[in-house]
């Protein structure tokens, strides 16, 4: 009797754990995914990217007793950056380097893992990382460091095929989640400090055979390639073709209008990163987002934020798109705080520039002419420029809420950088950087002058003891209002923080930071709900679902993954 | 592709592309090299030592006595920049016959300003210092261990010196004797602290985050605190060191500085 309760046990745990809900995830279910509020559908949430759950039993007021329901830990270190998808009870979550394991979202405990071998030769700037899958039907999609997407069959994690993309030998790589859109699978490509011709393209879901392709670089003769200009013969390293080497990478997810089909991608740094001389011009598409017809791949508009870009201040944040009132009507938005240290309102159909504001302290560029092209004002040799090179923000997705109409950044504020441009001679595989950077430590009674050696914030990673201050630059989450780019409150933090936001419904966000501390602001005060610490850095964007009607909280620190809900 | 594969395996594979990316992570503690005021006269004074102990026997005492090769010309193939200068130091040309040579980051500031500045200065018209001299300066006239420690010797109400000459260059610790507050890193601001409950406390911070700080107190006892519970806390830009602009002779001051660039911790 006893071993018959604990089969029905098992078996009603199984059933009521969704194991019996597992329908295929349509392009109309992703379409619609605010209508599965328990879901994570696709990685920015839905397509607008809003990361925006309409999820409300965690609330401001009870939010306090968040408590732990299960920790997965990977055997695996270094910065775990990959955003969580959750269906039907069971979560997707891509570990280093090409992992995806299939947990039991409400106990923690594996289903599968699927292990992907990459090519030894492979050559990334700046870590294995991996941010997560795609979900289309029974199928998951991963980009892998060597260049390749590969489908996974949902229910065993068995591969079912593999497409390449590019060659990870010339410094191609795939990092990003990729993006799943009516019946095709769309990527784009890192190795945007390896001289790599940037691009986005699509593959056949169910086949992987690519559909179109968009290269971020203008050939010869192409619109915008009137942007790259020949270098002067006397330059160190001038290539008349330096189009070639431009990089233009794409290494965070896009976003997808399916009313207007438009598929929208930020595109980071050109190449060389550092060296402007050497890539005379605007250097399109660099530093822009682009919107591209989202059947063919052709480009429908782009608006560059940074033209000539000489910072690295890529904009691969995630495009969220947001339908307000501007000026008393409707418009079709596209927000954006860019890693240069602008916040930015486009019209998402045409992309005509509607208001700049810095968010952050900004001194590369003093405003905006009438096209909205920014006015430069390059900093004299040994100046620090602001925002420094990680930006004003990074590739950890923003938030934005219908409800509080409010957009959520995490930002690294008062960083600079003093920048120096390099000659660098472009070799297939080897860093194309071009630059002599030093991060920057202002006197207390010189803030143009800096500190020698004074610890400055570390690029990626911290240990548990800090030697460094806030007084080199810190972190904050602001939330701001898009109608006038002001930011309505500021959370402010004592270290950086490259963790995402969420925000929901009962007007909550969560989100982490250096500290390692997961924290629920009140979205609409900026006050502090609750924090636990989790030991750790948090690289990632935070996520909540709910399984059987109860919510959870998902993030990332360190090397173990944590979820939280509310005490039964 | 396979399920599963080993751990050791990808370890393996995490550790080789750690290893790739470690490459290109720019580095976070360079001064603003590259600009011709950075490079002090103390700094330079130093790495003509290191310059004579390290570089003599192949590049020769004027930076030439490497066929094709004349740091005196102002001139590097590979080193545009300092931090590529320090790079070629560090990893050497080995197939060329030049070693790598493991240098701290105090002796490669030393040693790239000697090498930038080899073609106006003539190395006999630079006075090195005297280490033990400069301890004698150090324990008595300059009373520095009343407030520093040195290797368990000294006092704790100031940073501990034991590794000083390891992690400042020898330009920065000449100006932290003169003008202490400038040089002085942040981490070591002063910091004042008064308890909801009325108890203060004065020290130095040994880590903070958003909600706490982890002070060090004059005595060196360890607090952690709840900033929330704090009444107040301030951290000044005014270091409490007396400037010793004056109080030293230039001999002295060389003499100290040369002794406390020895100070490499364990």
């Amino acid at each position: 009797m006893r071993r018959f309760a604990s089969f029905a046990l098992t078996l009603f745990t199984l059933l009521a754990h969704g194991l019996n809900a597992q329908a295929p995830v349509t392009y109309d279910r992703l379409s619609s995914a605010a209508k599965e509020p328990q879901n994570y559908l696709i990685y920015g949430g839905d397509y607008f990217s809003n990361r925006f759950s309409p999820l409300t039993q965690i609330t401001p007021a009870n939010a306090k007793n968040l408590s732990l329901s299960w920790v997965y830990q990977s055997a695996v270190s270094g910065s775990w950056e990959s955003t969580p998808l959750v269906v039907d009870g069971i979560m997707y979550v891509t570990q280093r380097p090409n992992d995806v394991v299939a947990l039991d979202a409400v106990t923690g405990r594996v289903f599968w893992i699927y292990h992907y071998t990459n090519d030894p030769k492979v050559t990334v700037c700046c870590g294995a990382n991996n941010r997560g899958v795609a979900i289309l039907g029974d199928t998951l999609y991963m980009g892998t460091l060597d260049a390749h997407l590969v489908a996974i069959d949902t229910k065993s994690g068995q591969p079912l095929w593999k497409a390449d993309v590019a060659d990870s030998a010339a410094g191609y790589s795939i990092t990003m989640a990729p993006l799943a859109v009516k019946d095709e699978v769309i990527v784009g490509v890192g190795g945007g400090e390896y001289g790599i011709r940037g691009f986005i393209a699509a593959f056949d879901a169910h086949t992987g055979k690519q559909r179109w392709k968009f290269y971020t670089i203008p050939a010869p003769g192409e619109p915008g390639s009137e942007t790259w200009g020949n270098c002067k013969a006397a330059t160190a390293y001038c290539d008349p073709e330096a189009w070639k080497h431009g990089s233009g990478s794409a290494w965070v997810t896009g976003s997808f209008d399916p009313n207007l089909n438009m598929i929208y991608w930020g595109i980071g740094n050109v190449g060389p990163d550092y060296n402007g001389a050497q890539r005379p011009g605007d250097n399109l598409y660099t530093c822009s987002v682009i919107a591209l017809d989202a059947d063919t791949g052709k480009l429908k508009w782009h608006y560059q934020f940074t033209p000539h870009d000489e910072y690295d201040y890529d904009s691969v944040q995630v495009p969220v798109l947001a339908d307000i009132t501007w000026k008393g009507a409707p418009l079709k938005a596209m927000l954006w705080a860019n890693r240069n240290g602008n916040f930015y309102v486009l019209d998402r159909a045409t992309g005509k520039f509607l208001l700049g504001k810095p968010f952050v302290k900004v001194n590369w560029m003093s405003g905006f002419d009438d096209s909205g092209k920014p006015i430069q004002t390059p900093q004299p040799p040994g100046m620090p420029t602001y925002p420094a090179v990680q930006g004003g923000t990074n590739w950890y997705s923003p938030s934005y809420s219908p409800r509080t109409r409010l957009m959520y950044v995490s930002a690294w504020e008062d960083e600079g950088e003093i920048f120096g441009g390099v000659p660098v001679e472009y070799k297939e595989g080897m860093n194309f950087g071009g630059g002599n950077l030093s991060l920057f430590v202002p006197q207390a009674d010189a803030p143009s002058k800096a500190i020698p050696n004074a610890p400055t914030i570390p690029n990626l990673r911290r240990g548990p003891i800090n030697n460094w201050t806030d007084a080199g630059g810190h972190g904050a989450v602001l939330a701001i209002d898009p109608l006038t780019g002001t930011v309505k409150w500021r959370f402010r933090m004592t270290d950086v923080t490259d963790s995402g936001i969420v925000s929901t419904a009962s007007d909550l966000i969560f989100t982490g930071g250096r500290e390692g501390y997961l924290q629920s602001i009140d979205a609409r005060t900026g006050a502090l709900i609750w924090k636990q610490n989790l030991g750790a850095q948090m690289i990632n964007n935070p996520i909540t679902y709910s399984v059987n009607g109860k919510q959870y909280v998902s993030a990332m620190a360190g090397l173990s993954l944590f979820t939280f809900a509310l005490p039964n | 592709m396979t399920l599963r594969t080993s751990f050791h395996r990808l370890t393996l594979c995490v550790a080789a592309v750690l290893l790739l990316a470690a490459g290109f992570l720019p580095a976070q503690t360079g001064t603003l090299q590259g600009h011709p005021e950075d490079y002090s006269r103390a700094d330079i004074v130093h790495g003509a030592r290191l310059y004579a102990e390290n570089c003599d026997r192949c590049h020769g005492p004027n930076g030439t006595g490497v066929s094709g090769v004349d740091f005196k010309s102002g001139k590097f193939r590979h080193a545009a920049t300092d931090r590529q200068l320090t790079a070629v130091i560090t990893s050497g040309f080995p197939e060329s016959g030049m070693p790598p040579f493991h240098l701290d980051a105090a002796d490669l500031t030393g040693l790239v300003a000697y090498i930038r500045n080899m073609n106006t200065l003539d190395r006999g018209s630079l006075n090195p210092g005297d280490a033990a001299r400069g301890q004698a300066v150090f324990e008595g006239k300059g009373a520095c261990l009343n407030c520093h420690r040195v290797n368990g010797k000294g006092s704790r109400k100031a940073p501990d010196l034991s590794d000083i000459g390891a992690v400042r260059s020898a330009g920065s610790i000449e100006r932290s004797l003169v003008e202490p507050s400038v040089q002085m890193m942040p981490i070591n601001r002063p910091v004042h602290i008064l308890t909801r409950n009325g108890k203060a406390i004065d020290g130095r911070r040994v880590n903070e985050d958003t909600y706490t700080v982890q002070i060090a107190d004059q005595e060196g006892r360890l607090w952690s605190l709840q900033k929330s519970e704090l009444r107040e806390f301030t951290v000044s830009t005014k270091s409490n060191m007396p400037s010793y602009k004056g109080e030293l002779t230039p001999a002295e001051m060389s003499d100290l500085v040369t002794y406390l660039l020895t100070l490499k911790g364990q």
